[in-house]
């Protein structure tokens, strides 16, 4: 852009300055990933005696062996995997469709339906409401409970209405001499046009899915049903509780530590590998959504 | 038709007649007209259903639901069977120690939270815009993004692991200096500048991105007569860019105020513990240990509803002085 020649000396220096203390700021930022992957891949004995600074000490596989051979674990993952998949389809299931009756002008009523959906962003009824209420309709301690009860959410709704209403009427005259039904229009027209749009209301669901740990643990009490997020939360909990305990689980190959941090960095793999789409649309996705209605 | 003694002749009910025939022509054309819009546009309809079902069954049901606040709830008769009780609920929180404390907590940690949380991703704005070698940038961003998709869990088992006090990284850092053990997470003390550094740690970088793009939005001629008068860096970064992004930075404030009473609650539910709850106990911790721990419903219902309240007074209150004072505003 400018050339770096036209600077002053003090221009230079605020310049290598600036680049220091971002350097700083992203390196505190990783290493506690660092911290943690290491963690994992020692020996429980040396990552007891707090011996793990920044690489493996006494490298071993034995925190995985352990926590592969946990079913627990397996079944976790699985539930995960369920509620991730599952969720993300039942929320764009309901999320396209809708947003494209929402952004119709025909639509009757359409200020109204609108405001509907704007209102649930600003106002909530709150926990025990909503909790009650999900026992009332039986959702408690069921896949289906879980995949349903957080499929809608205002903003994801008001971003993709707002990029379905930024694309010209021109592009649909087509398919509308062909006499294409509204359904035809949004399958053929209005999704291929929206890929990116799509793409980040999806990829919201999937992190808030892959992540959502609270209301899991409150609406599952059935162990066999509980997500990865639940799991760890599970065995960090009962092992950090108590010392004695977490002492007792002690061997020379594996540790408390070193158990948890294998469980965490499993669960941070798959964002890992999703992380480049993520970064490519998340960033547009927050600005699409400077959503004021 | 009209029973009114004024209106007599038959010329009269002649009128009267023809203007209700034409009334009823008109109503029986909107029928019609609605109709025909349906016949024509009922996919629409379709398709807009499911969402609006789904809102009222998850988030308008619940907000009827609310009323418990005033009632004594008991399950066996419902919602709507239980009798009111007005507001002994609120009254019986202003008396209760623990309610007071969570509000008292929630306020000042909202408050480090702001004052801390709040400059740190334009500061961090700011100086990526700086940064001219594009590889070194990118790579710094995508770095520090990071934190923001990973579980409050995994944070949380990061923190409960590097602040452990015989295997912690901290703790031995500090043994280095000959500092003696602290078992940070049973500390009261300790609890605020953890939470509060941690959510900065998680989300500072992530949030600078909606200032990245009110910088990039700034026009490049404002730097480039800048430039001609010789103006340096540091200059026009205070000068130019700050001032360019100050709407954004009021928007960011207000909905940052509006949400100050929403503390991420699920952070602290995995942090702290009762040695730590006289810091660290929020009104949204509360309302969990006191509803759905301990089934005091309409007690913990009541709670969410103040909490609820204040913070629609606060974004009230800080869209108004922000329309006062920079005529930018929510709405």
């Amino acid at each position: 852009m400018i050339n770096m020649n036209l600077y002053s000396r003090g221009d230079r220096a605020f310049v290598i300055l600036n680049m220091v203390l971002i350097g700083l700021f992203t390196i505190s930022t990783l290493y506690p990933f660092i911290y943690i992957a290491s963690l994992s891949l020692s020996s429980g004995f040396e990552a007891r005696a707090g011996n793990v600074i920044l690489t493996p000490v006494g490298f071993t596989l034995e925190a995985y062996k352990r926590v592969l051979a946990e079913p627990l674990f397996w079944s976790s993952y699985r539930n995960t995997l369920i509620y991730t998949v599952g969720g993300t389809l039942m929320s764009l299931a309901f999320i396209i469709p809708g947003a494209y009756a929402l952004s119709r002008p025909q639509l009757y009523g359409r200020r109204f339906w609108n405001l509907m959906v704007a209102f649930t962003m600003w106002f909530h009824a709150g926990m025990i409401p909503f909790f009650l209420n999900m026992r009332d309709l039986g959702l408690l301690d069921s896949y289906f409970g879980i995949i349903i009860g957080f499929a809608v959410n205002g903003f994801n709704i008001i971003l993709l209405r707002n990029f379905f209403e930024g694309i010209p009427q021109s592009f649909e005259e087509a398919a509308r001499m062909d006499g294409a039904s509204e359904f035809q229009v949004l399958w053929k027209v209005y999704m291929p046009l929206s890929k990116p749009a799509i793409a980040t209301v999806a990829l919201f669901c999937i992190v808030s899915r892959w992540n959502g740990f609270f209301w899991a643990m409150v609406l599952l009490q059935d162990e066999s049903k509980i997500p990865l997020q639940v799991y760890l939360r599970k065995v960090i909990a009962e092992l950090s509780d108590d010392e004695q305990f977490a002492n007792s689980l002690m061997t020379a190959s594996y540790s408390f530590e070193t158990v948890s941090a294998a469980i965490m960095v499993c669960s941070i793999i798959p964002i890992l590998l999703i992380y480049p789409f993520l970064q490519k649309y998340f960033s547009k996705g927050i600005l699409l959504g400077g959503v004021k209605e | 038709m009209s029973s009114d003694p004024n209106v007599t002749g038959p010329r009269t009910e002649a009128l009267v007649a023809d203007a209700s025939e034409a009334l009823r022509r008109r109503k029986g054309g909107r029928v019609q007209r609605v109709g025909d819009h349906l016949k024509r546009e009922w996919q629409l309809y379709v398709m807009l259903i499911p969402t609006i079902l789904w809102l009222l069954i998850f988030l308008y049901k619940p907000m009827y639901g609310l009323q418990i606040a005033f009632k004594d709830y008991s399950i066996f008769r419902g919602v709507a069977g239980s009798p009111w009780v007005g507001l002994e609920h609120f009254q019986t929180l202003f008396g209760n120690e623990q309610f007071l404390r969570a509000l008292k907590n929630t306020v000042i940690i909202s408050f480090y939270s702001l004052i801390f949380g709040f400059p740190m991703p334009i500061l961090l704005a700011l100086m990526f815009n700086e940064i001219l070698h594009q590889t070194f940038k990118k790579t710094a961003q995508t770095i520090v993004y990071l934190p923001h998709f990973i579980s409050s869990v995994i944070i949380a088992g990061i923190v409960i692991t590097a602040f452990s006090p015989s295997a912690g990284i901290v703790n031995t850092v500090m043994g280095w200096f000959g500092i003696e053990p602290i078992y940070f997470l049973t500390r009261a003390e300790w609890f605020r500048p953890i939470f509060v550094g941690t959510s900065i740690w998680q989300e500072a970088g992530f949030q600078s991105i909606v200032y990245l793009a009110a910088i990039a939005g700034v026009s490049p001629t404002l730097y480039e007569s800048a430039v001609v008068d010789g103006a340096s860096r540091w200059q026009m970064m205070w000068k130019i860019t700050l001032p360019s992004i100050l709407p954004t930075i009021i928007i960011m404030l207000i909905i940052r105020i509006g949400n100050m009473l929403e503390v991420s609650f699920e952070m602290i539910i995995l942090l702290y513990q009762p040695a730590t709850y006289q810091t660290a106990d929020v009104v949204n911790t509360f309302i969990y240990r006191q509803g759905i721990q301990g089934g005091q419903y309409d007690l913990a219902a009541a709670a969410g509803l103040f909490n609820a309240a204040v913070a629609f007074v606060l974004v009230m209150t800080a869209n108004t002085i922000a329309k006062r004072y920079s005529r930018t505003s929510l709405w």
